[in-house]
């Protein structure tokens, strides 16, 4: 029996050491050429596919625009590779994908989309010296971490829901306000955190309800808010929610100013919703594209690439990746130990903003924007806060 | 009031979501005992197929009634069909096989249905276009639309619908026979390969259906819908007693009540303690309670004990 | 897979076999790391842990017979307790020698308390409370952080403590024996130790009175509370038991990843246990064993694999790598279900049965439609 049993593990063994892959070549190729490898991951299946894989779109980006463009680091020639990586939004999957990149050699790694996969990830790339700017993660943990191998170029939920709850209440006027948030990690932090602003500000939190990231049905809870008649409403999530969340709004008759935050400023939010979008907010941190040198013409090369608009976070992908290379030409080497130094000191202008960290990895300063949906198109109305942007 | 009114009917509105979806399901257990998991992605084919024939033909000179109703036929013959090949593929070579492999298989056929979905439809969240007037009418101070009484409607129609078939029908009569005893009903002359595709495809027919309704609502169409979805309905089917088809019906109404006042009032009687946050744990506990007292769900018969 | 079994027909065989395992068990994590890459040995890790769960979960499913879609709670609990005692969360920092019991304990508990109001229910009414109850302990866990913050919600608990053994802490490489052992291989020898322990406690039970009990009420519940098995007592058993395998693999996971949030608990994580269990061969350790292997390797596998392979046959890339590898899987599963569907090594004794009796297994297919009164 047990022979038995032996024989089928080892053969079971063997099979998937076949199966599996090929070990990764050696990092640097021969010649003068100094193949630099630049990992991503994000989600590329499952419900937040779409967004996963606008952000390795805007990583390739960067990394063919530099290729094109030449870069030499050191003297030598560098030419970029992406090794892209599914993430899955899952912790677990996450910190394997985060190994392999390690395994595989990668220069540096954009990523990972999510807070909860970023804050597990960055531990491993942390203990094997790797630099890791995540474009997106904004939970305040992922850099809480007391890791020199962590940034980000984004806001965090802090910076960004200060600034929401603050223009709710001052400009908006908003005396009751009802919030809903999607019990992720993402939605629940910059709920908390608008929420706290907009107290401190005097506002009234009327109402404080909640749904889940996979639902499509809000009738209950805004049926509930429209009780306590509040004047704005807040809603801590992405735009699949958003979607039918603002559709039922209006179909209810709920008279509130509808804002949300990064989660919401996506154009196929407008295509999707409709008329019912007319008039609501969202925030984006950073400055506008079309305010930023080359932002409008990434904006343009983008949807010509992958025929496609930008999604959400391409952009900020594209920083990533050109902060990374910036920092690498500053230290003269592709190497995390040598640049990372570099990269906290870094100040680089990107096309969302002027990107420098703080002693954490957190973008300092960042400015967000405030948005408004003005005859069925994002209108940037106000950008609070951040370096001042170079005007053009 | 005017607040308990509309909750009431968001409930009930969700609710015959939730049957539409559950009588699918309780129509193959009711025949064959078996859960079939892929039903969620069936309706989401159903939705998406839906989409693509209400794209095509938009551009056309077609009436919107006429575009709809060929979108419904396009969406319910390839339902059929993908039912169908369902049954034939994974569950029918299992029928004696151990009573969980069929789940696995049902597991797989999920999976293998979503990424295609995802490969020929793209990752993205696609607009289902509002081709009839969608007019909301007020009933009391509480608001209602075209759409949403539609899928009260259509719901109720379904599940009488089912009922006569099963009661006043040869192929009805064939189909308890095959419930009731396989063996004995082939011995009699039924062709139990035959009924048994027949209420896949009629099961498939609905999630077509039921897959429209719900795009209708919500506006909007995914690849990833199905699960959720599925999952509410099974529990749905569940709680009115699986194989049921009143018990579909009460179940999904009952649970969409349940969510729709449990979020809406436990916030408010708990102190805030537990909100809406706990929208799914009251419908769960809901359902332990009433299992804990009919074990078979509230219309569900006692099934004999096997000795 | 009775020792005395091994022991009895061909002595020498049977021993050389058991040294090749074990050598082969002791090498794997460096062989993997030569081999494949340091990142095959932390997919070698996490597949040790999901064979500690299924092993679990197969007590409740594979011997007591008892369809459970909620494992995955157990898992949670055990690696919450972990994350909360061990972690800046609360400020403790408790050993692991106390904390691993202490989860597996509470999981024990949570086992029993879920198994209290179903002892009466069957099938696939089991299932969706079991499924629900799951769902209760992610969402509770999801939520808990206010008004009084204890889970710390949504965010999830980070930083928790490397598991430590006095001061040899599992979270940083050491040097022993001459050679360097990273924390992936020290927490592979620590997995496979409990690993070990777990496989020989299902062998030993398999063959206990409990066992034998379990079985019976899997194969006739009626006949065997008619044989004086107490058959409240026993089911409840099952699940602690089970529930207690998996506060054992939650913590562990705790300590590993340092990092836990409730979209780790998900019924995703439940339907993966229970396919591990089903496919690999219901009530035969063996086939857990390799359906835990099977399931954990081959995504990640086909994640290498299915760009390449792709590129190789249609020379372009038709289906991006993702898709096709979660197509794949869903192929597997039914390609190898239909194979074998009593699992790809099923036990002996079901497989008899299977044989035996084609018609007891249509019996239980027998349900009455009940929209016929």
């Amino acid at each position: 029996m047990l022979r038995n049993s032996s024989t089928l593990l080892l053969s079971a063994l063997l099979a998937s050491t076949l199966l599996a892959c090929s070990k990764s070549e050696a990092p640097h190729a021969a010649g003068d050429e100094l193949v630099v490898k630049i990992g991503a991951a994000a989600p590329l299946t499952g419900p937040q596919a779409h967004i996963g894989k606008d952000n390795e779109n805007g990583t390739r980006m960067a990394i063919e625009d530099a290729n094109a463009k030449g870069v030499t680091i050191g003297g030598r020639r560098a030419r970029f590779e992406l090794l892209s990586e599914d993430d899955q939004t899952d912790p677990k999957t996450a910190t394997i994908v985060a190994q392999k990149l390690v395994d595989a050699k990668v220069n540096g790694v954009i990523g990972h989309l999510n807070s909860g996969t970023s804050i597990p990830a960055a531990r491993i790339y942390n203990d094997n010296g790797i630099a890791q700017i995540s474009p997106s993660a904004t939970a305040v943990a992922y850099t809480a971490q007391g890791y020199k191998t962590a940034f980000r170029v984004m806001a965090n939920d802090g910076q960004q829901g200060r600034v929401l709850g603050e223009f709710a209440v001052k400009k908006l006027q908003a005396k009751s306000i009802a919030v809903i948030d999607d019990r992720t990690a993402y939605g629940q932090g910059v709920a908390d955190e608008f929420i706290k602003a907009a107290q401190a500000r005097g506002a009234q939190i009327v109402a404080h309800e909640y749904t889940t990231d996979k639902a499509v049905d809000f009738t209950a809870v805004l049926t509930s808010i429209k009780g306590k008649k509040p004047d704005l409403l807040f809603y801590g999530g992405m735009d699949p929610q958003g979607v039918p969340l603002v559709k039922q709004l209006k179909a209810l008759g709920l008279n509130a100013k509808f804002m949300m935050g990064d989660g919401g400023y996506t154009p196929k939010l407008i295509e999707l919703a409709g008329a019912a979008a007319e008039g609501m907010y969202a925030s984006l941190p950073g400055v506008p594209l079309d305010q930023m040198p080359g932002g409008r013409d990434f904006a343009q090369r983008y949807e010509a690439k992958f025929k496609q608009p930008i999604q959400l976070y391409a952009p900020y992908c594209y920083d990533a990746v050109n902060v990374m290379i910036d920092a690498m030409q500053k230290a003269g080497s592709a190497e995390s130990a040598k640049y990372l130094p570099e990269l906290a000191r870094i100040s680089h202008d990107g096309v969302t903003a002027k990107i420098t960290f703080d002693d954490k990895g957190d973008l300092k300063g960042g400015a967000i924007t405030l948005y408004q949906v003005q005859q069925g198109k994002w209108h940037a109305i106000e950008t609070v806060g951040g370096a001042p942007a170079a005007q053009h | 009031m005017e607040i308990l009114l509309q909750q009431i009917i968001n409930g009930l509105v969700q609710g015959s979501v939730y049957a539409l979806v559950a009588l699918g399901y309780t129509m193959v257990y009711g025949i064959l005992g078996l859960i079939n998991f892929a039903h969620g992605e069936v309706v989401m084919v159903g939705a998406m197929v839906a989409l693509v024939v209400i794209k095509a033909l938009l551009a056309s000179a077609l009436s919107p009634v006429l575009v709809l109703l060929l979108s419904l036929l396009a969406a319910v013959s390839v339902c059929m069909a993908l039912g169908y090949g369902i049954e034939r593929i994974a569950y029918r070579p299992l029928r004696h096989a151990p009573r969980l492999a069929p789940l696995i298989t049902a597991i797989g056929v999920s999976i293998v249905l979503q990424t295609l979905a995802m490969i020929i439809w793209g990752r993205e969240y696609h607009a289902f276009p509002q081709l009839l007037p969608n007019v909301a009418h007020s009933l009391g101070g509480a608001v209602i639309n075209e759409v949403q009484i539609a899928i009260v409607l259509v719901a109720v129609l379904v599940m009488l619908a089912l009922l006569l078939l099963v009661h006043r029908t040869r192929l009805g009569r064939a189909m308890r026979a095959v419930a009731e005893n396989p063996a004995a009903a082939a011995l009699m002359g039924v062709n139990i390969n035959g009924v048994i595709s027949t209420t896949f495809m009629l099961g498939s027919a609905l999630a077509a259906l039921a897959g429209i309704m719900v795009s209708a609502n919500y506006g909007i169409v995914h690849y990833y819908m199905g699960f959720m979805l599925g999952l509410k309905a099974f529990t749905a089917a569940v709680l009115g007693g699986i194989g049921n088809l009143r018990g579909a019906m009460l179940g999904g109404v009952m649970l969409g009540l349940i969510e729709s006042l449990g979020a809406g009032y436990s916030g408010e009687l708990t102190g805030g303690v537990f909100g809406s946050n706990y929208q799914d744990v009251f419908a769960f506990i809901v359902l332990i309670a009433v299992l804990i007292f009919r074990p078979s769900g509230l219309l569900g018969e006692r099934v004999a004990e096997r000795a | 897979m009775n020792i005395r079994e091994i022991m009895r027909p061909n002595k020498r065989n049977a021993w050389l076999a058991f040294a090749a395992l074990a050598l082969l068990l002791l090498v794997l994590p460096f062989a993997t790391d030569a081999l494949l890459g340091r990142g095959w040995v932390r997919i070698v890790d996490f597949a040790l842990l999901y064979i500690m769960l299924a092993l679990g979960l197969n007590i409740v499913v594979g011997y007591a017979g008892l369809l459970d879609l909620g494992y995955v709670a157990f898992f949670a609990v055990g690696a919450y307790t972990y994350a909360l005692l061990s972690s800046p969360q609360f400020g403790l920092h408790l050993p692991f020698w106390i904390v691993l019991p202490i989860g597996a304990l509470l999981a024990c508990v949570f086992g029993a308390l879920l198994g209290a109001p179903t002892l009466k229910l069957r099938g696939d009414y089991l299932a969706i409370v079991t499924l629900g109850f799951g769902e209760i302990i992610r969402i509770f866990l999801n939520n808990l952080n206010a008004p009084i913050n204890i889970t710390n919600g949504p965010q999830g608990i980070s930083q928790i403590d490397a598991i430590r053994i006095a001061e040899f802490s599992f979270g940083r490489s050491h040097e022993l024996f001459g050679l360097t052992l990273p924390s992936v291989h020290l927490y592979y020898y620590l997995f496979l130790a409990l690993t070990l322990l777990v496989v020989f406690v299902s062998l030993r039970l398999q063959d206990s009175r409990i066992g034998r009990a379990w079985m019976a009420i899997r194969e006739d519940e009626v006949a065997a509370a008619a044989m004086g098995i107490n058959t409240r007592n026993i089911k409840l058993l099952a699940f602690a038991m089970g529930a207690t395998f998996g506060g054992v693999a939650g913590g562990l996971f705790a300590g590993f990843q340092g990092f836990v949030s409730p979209e780790s608990f998900s019924l995703m994580e439940s339907i993966m246990i229970l396919c591990m269990v089903v496919l690999g061969g219901m009530g035969n350790i063996g086939g857990v064993v390799l359906g835990g292997v099977l399931l954990v390797v081959l995504p990640e596998a086909l994640r290498n694999g299915a760009g390449p392979a792709q590129q190789a046959l249609f020379g372009n890339t038709l289906i991006d790598p993702e898709s096709l590898r979660m197509l794949l899987f869903g192929v597997a599963l039914i390609v190898v279900m239909l194979w074998r569907p009593a699992g790809l090594w099923p036990s002996s004794q079901r497989q008899r049965e299977l044989e035996a009796q084609d018609g007891a297994a249509q019996q239980e297919q027998d349900t009455v439609y009940d929209a016929s009164k």
